[in-house]
């Protein structure tokens, strides 16, 4: 069950998080509790999957090349050849997606010439063809994702 | 200019802080470099906009937005921007991207909207379709199924010095 101090967790510092020394225990002083709390649970929501970190998001194409792919495939085969992808330390989203085109993953690496060598690569592995879509805009500013537990 | 020590920077904060009383300096320990430029650093990288957001980074399906769609339209190429910076601003819109068009996949502007269901997504997107003219042009909604994985980008540090 989540307590109202992993709400607050999840809720209130998804941005600036505080560029100081000692940023869990500024956190546990905004809430009233003790940075050992802070920190215990803030690792009871890691483990339990609520959370995948504590880090940045950086626009894609900053740094680094990255391009959205989507494959189609024979939904028997679907399974085997996601893990085939995920297992690439280059790819860091994948997901199932109701259409033809069916999976769906984002592939980054430090220059466009080992990007496509991680794509060329991915489909020999897996004997399908990749539908390379890379950002041309990023319209959307990210403040992070509001939460409702009103309906949780 | 971002130099080598900025990269390897990156690469680490997009990964995740460490859980300990002194995360920067624990990150600068595995870069060579002190506390104080690691923060210093990432405040520069921030200001710059190369970090869009430093905190905490949420699972959406555990947390019960369990709908997750990619919606992908065909608007003309001199609406984009406006359409895009427009959906944008609507609050369970998580995402708003232009990509090039394929031969057998002639969408160019993307958003991704989270819900606790699907007929709440649904309804989101007809929100959208009233209040802007996205309903006049071709699309297709596809809602996720399996997360087969998420996690932050990697990149190869190796290659990143500049």
């Amino acid at each position: 069950m989540l307590t109202d101090l992993h709400k607050h967790l999840l809720n209130d510092f998804q941005r600036d998080f505080p560029l100081s020394p000692t940023p869990y225990r500024d956190i546990a002083d905004t809430l009233g509790v003790t940075e050992a709390e802070v920190l215990a649970a803030l690792a009871e929501l890691n483990e339990q999957q609520y959370i995948s970190r504590i880090g940045a998001v950086i626009p894609p194409n900053h740094i680094g090349a990255s391009t959205l792919v989507a494959m189609a495939v024979p939904e028997a085969e679907l399974q085997t050849v996601a893990d085939q992808i995920s297992a690439f330390p280059e790819v860091n989203h994948n997901y199932e997606r109701e259409h033809r085109f069916n999976l769906w993953f984002v592939a980054v690496a430090a220059t466009a010439q080992q990007l496509q060598n991680v794509i060329e690569r991915i489909e020999q592995q897996t004997g399908y063809a990749a539908l390379q879509l890379p950002l041309v805009d990023d319209f959307y500013i990210d403040l992070g994702f509001k939460l409702d537990w009103q309906h949780a | 200019m971002l130099d080598a020590k900025d990269f390897a920077l990156l690469a680490q904060v997009a990964d995740g802080l460490p859980l300990c009383p002194r995360p920067y300096a624990q990150i600068g320990m595995e870069l060579g470099m002190d506390e104080a430029e690691v923060i210093t650093r990432l405040a520069a990288l921030k200001a710059q906009g190369l970090i869009k957001r430093l905190g905490v980074i949420v699972k959406h399906r555990p947390l019960g937005y369990r709908a997750n769609a990619m919606v992908v339209w065909d608007v003309p190429d001199d609406l984009i921007k406006e359409l895009g910076t427009y959906i944008s601003r609507f609050s369970f819109v998580n995402l708003c991207y232009q990509r090039p068009r394929q031969p057998e996949w002639p969408y160019n502007l993307y958003c991704m909207i989270h819900g606790k269901d699907r007929a709440t997504v649904l309804a989101q997107l007809e929100a959208l379709n009233e209040a802007s003219a996205l309903a006049d042009y071709d699309r297709q909604i596809l809602f996720s199924r399996r997360c087969f994985k998420q996690r932050g980008a990697v990149y190869q540090r190796t290659a990143m010095s500049s």
